[in-house]
């Protein structure tokens, strides 16, 4: 009997440790979702993403105190969890929103992640985050640059990066300068493809120039992904305008830098709405035939042993590329998550949700050119701003504008090849 | 404004030599054993890479490249029609289907894993330079994969219907047991076929390469022109596929300049159905 006893005392005891150990070792690691095009035709920024993720966790993971203040750095682990591990679970959205939703459920149903971060492209960050906010998970978008994502009234959706009005007003702005500089910046074209970051970014820039009484003279649409891009070139040549403004995935920013070349066709100002023309492998591909393309930026690396420096570097050695703006943009937002749920000292939705909207970041603790974080009451951070670079002498954008902020002064016309 | 209509229908044709010249292996595998071959935009794909390999490793400019990418996507041909081609067809329709689809996932993610998902670029070479005449723009490139295109598909044509092994391929499409009677070995007739349809196939890749982007999903891109090409002309039959492609290129070309390219798809895919209403076997091709 005694023995009996004894043994399922001993038995109750075992199992109440096995499951308190059970419970902390769950405690120990924070799951976050991460939805990126790991395939399809941009699947070179979905790879570029999972190496900065790759930084960024061991960064948080381990302690790194050359990094100085850098929050999350100095210290192994979250902090406020008792020192958790972040875990990133990665999800293939394939660049389809159909995709991108159902690996948001996966996500939230399945690996009860405690917040997803994503997608990218806008047209698939529209849809998973719609996902989040019905499950009420946290989402941090880092990248989507689509206004209206944020104009949804949802409560669950952050995101850190400046958006197309903000960039609008900045083309508004340098295409002035450039004017008041004796350039011809008077008609300006449009060029973008039909997804959701096309159509309503150059919506946006439209509306823009449109306040300005500075019409858009020619909106050239094309669909993506496209097989050939001959017409659309032609019909620029044709039209003659003074400014081109190219809002283009990958593969088809590099096609157009191609079929410009063997049509001679250079306007006199290319400005380019990033995406396609920070991806390394455009700069890489096409970049000698692109020289003088303008571009958006929100990435200054910092002097030696700034944690911007440190950390592009660390991205280098991981990945084997140049720190791009999407890039940091991603690592970034990816870091803003951390700090939320690490202040949270939870997993819990609600406390990460309430950590995310007390949000105060300064520039001095950020890796990137932001004024700060800090997000209104549609979750858009309202510090995000960004500057112009330029390709100039190879594969490599220096900053142009604004003058304060500038490495060299801006080279025109569009040279090209 | 002439000149430029005149820049675009040249651009269409000589693009549509190109699209021609890639659906030319899917058409004849298709006419030789009536199986789909859904890896085929991949082929286009290895073909772009070998040439890209060829160059950047070896010096060899696309005069090196076009040859041994033929001869590479020949040999992978073969291997897959004795590897997967001919255990399938004795198989249900559904088990082609799924086994094309799955080789061609295996290609893309294995050139995935090998060379990674970054953009690549044939650098400048031999064909890197525009010829320019009375106003017209014409890129060395296009031109040479166009006259290329042009020739192959020909002599395709020519070899399946003035020559014996032409014979012998058709017999055995026609009827494999009445062939088999009169000496002819259907699996060497369909592994010739494989060979002939994956090499112009790695051949049109290595031209293509020279002015499009290079990357692993390339081939969802370019399968697609494929199969339009290939049912506007009519399964199985190569001049069919040429008169296809150089249709497409155009129309798409002039779409795309005229009304915008946003809608050139629409226009591309309205006339094909319309005309499928009536010719639903395609251009040439056989009831």
């Amino acid at each position: 009997m005694t023995l009996k006893r004894v043994t399922g005392l001993l038995c109750a005891a075992a199992m109440s440790l096995a499951l308190t150990a059970g419970a902390q070792a769950q405690d120990k690691v924070v799951k976050i979702g991460v939805i990126m095009p790991m395939s399809g035709g941009t699947a070179s920024i979905g790879a570029h993403a999972k190496a900065a993720l790759d930084v960024a966790t061991d960064i948080i993971n381990n302690a790194h105190p050359e990094l100085g203040n850098f929050p999350l750095a100095k210290n192994a682990g979250l902090a406020g969890l008792g020192g958790a591990k972040v875990e990133v679970i990665i999800a293939d959205n394939q660049g389809n929103p159909a995709t991108g939703q159902n690996q948001a459920l996966r996500l939230i149903t399945e690996e009860k992640v405690a917040a997803v971060f994503g997608s990218y492209q806008s047209g698939v960050t529209l849809t998973s985050s719609a996902i989040a906010e019905k499950y009420g998970v946290p989402f941090l978008n880092s990248e989507s640059v689509a206004a209206n994502l944020t104009e949804r009234g949802f409560k669950w959706f952050f995101r850190t990066t400046p958006i197309a009005t903000d960039f609008a007003k900045i083309y508004v702005d340098f295409l002035a300068d450039l004017k008041s500089q004796g350039a011809k910046t008077d008609s300006v074209a449009v060029v973008h493809d039909n997804t959701e970051y096309g159509t309503s970014v150059a919506n946006t820039i439209s509306g823009a120039f449109k306040e300005k009484g500075l019409p858009i003279a020619l909106d050239v649409a094309y669909p993506v992904n496209a097989t050939d891009l001959q017409g659309q070139v032609l019909q620029l040549k044709d039209k003659k305008p003074d400014v081109v403004i190219m809002i283009s995935y990958t593969s088809d920013a590099i096609l157009f830098a191609k079929t410009m070349q063997s049509l001679d066709y250079k306007p006199a100002v290319l400005l380019a709405d990033d995406a396609g023309y920070s991806d390394p492998s455009f700069t890489k591909a096409v970049g000698k035939i692109s020289q003088g393309v303008f571009n958006r930026s929100s990435w200054v690396v910092g002097p030696a042993g700034s944690p911007s420096a440190i950390i592009a570097d660390m991205y280098k050695k991981k990945s084997g590329e140049e720190m791009d703006d999407t890039v940091a943009r991603q690592m970034q937002g990816f870091f803003v998550l951390a700090d939320a749920i690490d202040r949270a000292g939870s997993t819990e939705p609600a406390k990460i949700q309430a950590a995310l909207k007390a949000t105060d970041l300064k520039p001095e603790q950020l890796m990137i050119g932001y004024k700060g974080v800090k997000f209104d009451d549609k979750g858009q951070n309202t510090l995000a701003s960004g500057a112009i670079i330029q390709l100039q002498d190879g594969e490599n954008y220096v900053s142009v504008w604004p003058k304060a902020n500038a490495a060299k002064a801006p080279m025109l016309p569009y040279k090209g090849w | 404004m002439s000149f430029v209509l005149v820049q675009v229908i040249v651009g269409g044709l000589l693009l549509g030599a190109v699209y021609a010249l890639f659906s030319s292996g899917l058409t004849l595998v298709w006419g030789m054993m009536n199986i789909v071959n859904f890896a085929h935009g991949d082929f286009v794909m290895l073909g772009m890479y070998v040439a890209y390999v060829v160059y950047t490793l070896m010096g060899g400019g696309p005069l090196l490249g076009a040859p041994l990418a033929t001869l590479v996507l020949a040999t992978l041909g073969i291997v897959v029609y004795f590897g997967l081609i001919r255990g399938i067809m004795k198989g249900p329709m559904l088990a082609q289907i799924l086994g094309t689809f799955g080789l061609a996932l295996l290609l893309r993610y294995s050139v995935f894993w090998w060379f990674g998902a970054n953009f690549l670029s044939m650098p400048p070479n031999i064909v890197g330079g525009t010829y320019a005449f009375a106003g017209l723009r014409i890129e060395a490139s296009r031109l040479l994969a166009g006259v290329v295109a042009l020739l192959v598909t020909l002599g395709l044509h020519l070899l399946l219907t003035r020559t014996s092994l032409g014979s012998k391929m058709l017999a055995v499409a026609e009827d494999q047991t009445a062939a088999q009677l009169m000496g002819i070995r259907p699996d060497t007739m369909q592994a010739i076929a494989w060979a002939i349809a994956a090499g112009a196939t790695g051949l049109a890749g290595a031209l293509i390469a020279n002015f499009f982007y290079i990357v692993p999903t390339v081939g969802e891109t370019l399968g697609i022109v494929a199969f339009v090409t290939v049912s506007l002309g009519g399964f199985g039959s190569v001049p069919g596929a040429l008169v296809a492609g150089l249709l497409i290129g155009v129309i798409e070309s002039l779409s795309g300049y005229l009304i915008g390219a946003i809608y050139k798809d629409i226009v591309v895919y309205v006339l094909f159905l319309f005309f499928l209403w009536f010719r639903p076997q395609g251009l040439m091709g056989k009831m």
